[in-house]
């Protein structure tokens, strides 16, 4: 069973069905959904098999493949998980089908048709799989810079009104960042022909190179800049706010769910293994930069009038963390890092599709145009409230697990940087729950006004929006989570407090790739794996 | 003086060359004898022939290393990999000459190109379904003397083949049918820029004969050695490049290069963007690894500077063009520049990755740009091709796989990985970070972040902006676009995806003698 090509078959399985997607007649929509829920399902069911399939106490990297591809550049189509990818693997698995389901009813205005949508999102699946799973540096990089065409598509074909502008810096951002990346590339290969006589892109040969100090800094720039744009740290961040805010709420859940993600997994894959040294001694500067992320991003996004756009500043402050987690060089932040790069995933997946829920009501995507929801929709304002308070990590929810992780493990290194995010936590709470009062509770405002003393808002962002609820008029805000809604929010509200409450399984499977990449970076594992904190046991 | 005794040719090793040149003198032939119904499919046929027959000889030839005609002429597996380069464009270019079915006047060349433009006589011919065979045999020799250019191992010869492909070129760059006082233009422009280019490149011979005694690329190198070349040597090989560069279309020689190819025939446009850029860099590869090899001090800054200043010349002035054509144009100037990085990484004694990597991205962006222009003959309004920007808006809509197929070529143009050139930016940058020169590369990684904006400008009027009311109308490409478009459209994905074989076959043609 363990033989069978799991990762080769995620690729494969989404990139074909997207194939068939996009080759379908553009009538039948039915079929079109229907097909893209049974592939993302089909490749959440392997994805299980292949965590089922993985030995926790095993090799480092497991399920791997390897096939010559280029063979002048010393290219091999290489694939392989450690704990931390596998993870993510699970991450991109449980997403694909929720945001494929929340969208499901969905109508996308003028010639576009939802078939395209489904077909470039499970393209995306299918890249992002591969971005995780690629153990040949030059494989991860074409991965890197493929996976942005799906999604450039996504913003913009399906985005807000918008689009363009933000379609358009997502994507060159994020190409200058993987150009940089590529010179470090060439670099590495360079220095490992000169090493090893025989120049390669392997993970495993790269990780024994002992490069020189002053190129490790080097090397380690052209990745860290590429990474720090992916997963924005201030101050590359800012075509996050714009990309989150325009694009379509499934597109926008994978964007920061997943997506930017490749950067802190970079982070932790490639920056430290591969250039311990430079890692080391550059670790202030990304610290400073993860620290003030926390803090600014925090301040920023309590001054958002946009909901999106505040659900992308949470998760630069997010990010924040996640970094302070991975440069603080020790197995329990780190642990906690990964453990944070998954639960955020899910906490910030969920908010963005009750925010998404709520805007496709509303039609506007303004904090202003909103008020006393809850009384109307209780179902909604619940699952609004859980999302935020996974969001701000409150205890029982499964972020703080990995925020107390993180904190917990840097403290002992990193005292100072500690307390300074420490402080983000308190504005966090701030933000979410100003909104959260805002739009649910008070007195009926916006689209939920009486009608005699309230002008239609057609100055809200969503109202212009390429995908579209069938009907968003003004008594549909009244209505409550369809049963459709809860069946899609349910699997990520289990996950929030499941993995609150009982975090341990994924640390196992986390633990021993963080301890690998820490022994790598010179750092003793110390010990066994971190408990769960506030754990059952 | 003795008598002068004819040198001895290798006639199976030139027979690339003599398909090319046999079908042009053929051509011209059939130009005079043969009845007017018929020259269209006999030229078109001939052409054919003539390339596709040189593709094969140089198939056929490979592994030949051979100096022929006195030392005047080298081939070997640098020379056969660019002539069977220039074979595939000329064929591609050919076929692209010959599509009857997009112009409502059933051909993209003005049938008699004396008739002053605006005149009672000319506004007759644009609904004339006359049409014009004579760019047949001129694209032939045109095609034979680029393929002479990168055989040339004595500068007299480089000479002689500069002009035997150059001045066919100014004379199809002024056949337009539609826009005729642009494409007049273009023509005399390229022609008074390119006199001015031949001025430089036989300037620099006499000064370099005067310092070596010799003409031949190999003498040239073994006085370089001796004598330790001097002022003379140098300032002579910098004026052979500045001739060299001029065709290559390197920035600052780059002026003619947005006005000729948005005033030419766009077929001729293709060509030229993609076979003369091959046959300029086999010279400038064979002038400067083998005559100067071994005196790398003397042409590498040069070359760097020139690299840098093309590449961001052609990103950013590439920024602010609203033609398609001039666009494509700067995209054709920020890839020479790519290509220069390449040239800097000969190596240490001949070792590096600089010549196979050249010449790989020589085939790929050639492939790619054939492509792209091809795509442009489709789209039309009543004035002929709609090549301005705006045009273009909403094209996915009116034209799904025209649209799929251009944003394609245009991310190859970017170097998106999975396409062709990715593979050959990568090529091109590994050599030249292999022998040092990685501030280089970092200039060329940034310049394609600016290009990739222009490239990315069109994807996104194509896609996501709404269509004009009054738009262009998408042409059915009769059968030979479509086999241009079919074949550059599968090399760009294939030498993308699996460019292994293709990488094996540059690396082992990368084999320069003389």
């Amino acid at each position: 069973m363990s033989d069978f090509p799991f990762l080769l078959a995620m690729i494969v399985v989404p990139a074909v069905g997207a194939a068939v997607l996009a080759a379908l007649p553009a009538t039948r929509q039915a079929l079109a959904r229907g097909l893209a829920m049974a592939v993302s399902l089909l490749v959440l069911l392997l994805a299980v098999l292949a965590t089922v399939a993985f030995d926790p106490g095993g090799a480092r990297f497991q399920l791997t493949t390897s096939v010559s591809w280029i063979a002048d550049f010393g290219v091999s189509f290489a694939l392989g998980v450690d704990g931390i990818a596998l993870v993510m693997l699970l991450l991109i698995g449980v997403l694909v089908p929720v945001v494929i389901g929340a969208s499901w009813d969905e109508q996308a205005a003028g010639t576009r048709s939802m078939r395209t949508y489904w077909a470039w999102l499970l393209l995306l699946e299918s890249m992002m799989v591969g971005v995780f799973a690629a153990t040949d540096v030059f494989l991860f990089y074409v991965f890197f810079e493929v996976m942005l065409i799906p999604m450039y598509f996504l913003i913009g074909s399906f985005g807000g009104p918008n689009r363009q502008y933000a379609a358009v810096k997502f994507f060159l951002y994020s190409l200058l960042g993987g150009l940089v990346m590529l010179a470090s590339v060439i670099g590495l290969y360079v220095v490992s022909n000169s090493e090893l006589g025989q120049g390669t892109f392997a993970f495993d040969a790269l990780r024994q190179l002992d490069i020189d100090p002053g190129v490790q800094k080097l090397l380690f720039l052209g990745f860290f800049v590429a990474f720090a744009i992916k997963a924005p740290l201030v101050p590359f961040h800012t075509w996050l706010p714009d990309a989150g805010a325009e694009a379509p709420i499934g597109s926008a859940v994978l964007l920061v769910g997943v997506l930017d993600k490749v950067g802190t997994y970079g982070f932790l894959r490639y920056c430290l293994p591969l250039f311990p040294d430079a890692s080391r001694d550059l670790a202030p500067l990304v610290l400073v930069l993860a620290v003030i992320g926390v803090l600014y991003a925090a301040l920023v996004a309590m001054g958002q009038s946009d909901m999106k756009r505040l659900v992308s500043y949470t998760s630069i402050a997010h990010f924040g963390f996640i970094a302070l987690g991975i440069f603080a060089f020790s197995t329990e932040a780190a642990t906690g890092a990964v453990l944070y790069m998954v639960n955020h995933g899910i906490a910030t997946g969920l908010l963005f599709l009750v925010v998404g829920i709520v805007i496709s009501r509303g039609g506007s995507r303004q904090i202003r145009d909103y008020g006393g929801l809850a009384a109307k929709a209780p179902l909604l304002a619940g699952v609004f409230l859980l999302a935020g308070l996974a969001s701000l990590a409150l205890p029982g929810t499964n972020s703080f697990v990995s925020e107390f992780l993180v904190l917990i493990g840097s403290f002992p290194r990193e005292p100072v940087f500690t307390i300074l995010a420490t402080t983000g936590i308190v504005l966090a709470a701030l933000y979410i729950l100003l909104m959260y009062q805002r739009v649910f509770h008070g007195p009926p405002r916006g689209v939920l006004a009486p009608p005699p003393d309230d002008a239609a808002p057609t100055d809200g962002g969503g109202s212009t929006a390429v995908l579209t609820a069938p009907a968003p008029a003004r008594t549909s805000v009244l209505r409550d989570l369809s049963r459709r809604e809860l069946a899609v929010l349910a699997p990520l509200v289990a996950l929030v407090i499941g993995l609150g409450v009982y975090p341990q399984p994924l640390i196992d499977l986390i633990d021993p790739g963080v301890q690998a990449t820490m022994s790598d970076v010179g750092v003793d594992p110390g010990g066994s794996a971190p408990e769960a904190p506030g754990g059952t046991d | 003086m003795g008598p002068i005794t004819a040198p001895s040719l290798a006639y199976t090793a030139l027979s690339p060359l003599l398909f090319v040149f046999g079908a042009a003198a053929v051509g011209v032939l059939v130009e005079a004898f043969a009845p007017r119904a018929v020259r269209h499919p006999v030229q078109v046929a001939l052409a054919l022939v003539g390339t596709i027959g040189a593709l094969v000889a140089t198939l056929l030839l490979a592994g030949t290393e051979e100096v022929t005609a006195g030392g005047a002429l080298a081939v070997d597996g640098a020379a056969l990999f660019l002539q069977g380069t220039i074979a595939i464009f000329g064929a591609l270019s050919v076929l692209l000459f010959s599509e009857r079915a997009v112009d409502p006047a059933r051909s993209a060349f003005v049938a008699v190109a004396a008739v002053p433009a605006g005149s009672v006589r000319d506004r007759e011919l644009v609904t004339s379904t006359r049409v014009q065979t004579e760019v047949y045999p001129l694209a032939s020799f045109a095609l034979g003397g680029m393929m002479l250019f990168t055989a040339s191992n004595d500068l007299l010869i480089m000479f002689v083949a500069l002009e035997v492909l150059s001045l066919p070129l100014y004379l199809l760059c002024g056949l337009a049918r539609r826009r005729r006082l642009l494409s007049q233009e273009a023509a005399v422009k390229y022609f008074l820029l390119g006199a001015f280019a031949s001025a430089f490149f036989l300037y620099g011979l006499a000064l370099v004969y005067g310092a070596t005694g010799s003409v031949q690329l190999s003498a040239i190198r073994d006085a370089g050695v001796t004598e330790g070349g001097g002022t003379l040597l140098v300032l002579g090989m910098a004026l052979l490049v500045v001739g060299l560069m001029f065709k290559a279309s390197v920035a600052p020689f780059h002026t003619w290069t947005p006005d000729v190819y948005q005033g030419a025939p766009t077929a001729v446009t293709a060509f030229m963007a993609a076979a003369t850029k091959v046959a300029a860099f086999g010279a400038v590869l064979r002038l400067l690894y083998v005559a100067f090899g071994t005196a790398e001090w003397t042409w590498r800054p040069l070359v760097y500077g020139l690299a840098i200043v093309s590449m961001l010349v052609g990103a950013v002035l590439g920024l602010t063009q609203t033609d398609l054509k001039r666009m494509l144009a700067y995209s054709s100037i920020a890839h020479a520049g790519f290509l220069l990085t390449g040239v800097i990484g000969l190596g240490p004694g001949d070792s590096g990755y600089g010549l196979a990597a050249t010449m790989f991205y020589l085939l790929t962006y050639g492939l790619t740009t054939l492509g792209a222009f091809a795509l442009l003959t489709l789209v039309r309004d009543g004035d002929g091709e709609a090549t301005h920007l705006s045009q273009w808006a909403g094209l996915a809509q009116r034209s799904p796989v025209v649209a799929a197929l251009m944003a394609f070529f245009l991310l190859a143009l970017a170097g998106i990985p999975l396409t062709s050139g990715f593979t050959g930016k990568f090529a091109v940058f590994r050599a030249a970070i292999e022998d040092g020169a990685w501030p280089l590369v970092v200039i060329g990684l940034v310049a394609s972040a600016i290009a990739a904006f222009y490239y990315l400008r069109v994807v996104v009027l194509m896609y996501f902006s709404p269509a004009a009311p009054d738009g262009p109308t998408v042409g059915v490409p009769g059968l030979p676009t479509t086999i241009v478009l079919a074949i550059t459209a599968a090399a760009t994905l294939v030498l993308g995806i699996l460019p292994g074989a293709v990488l094996d076959l540059a690396q082992s043609a990368a084999v320069l003698v003389g």
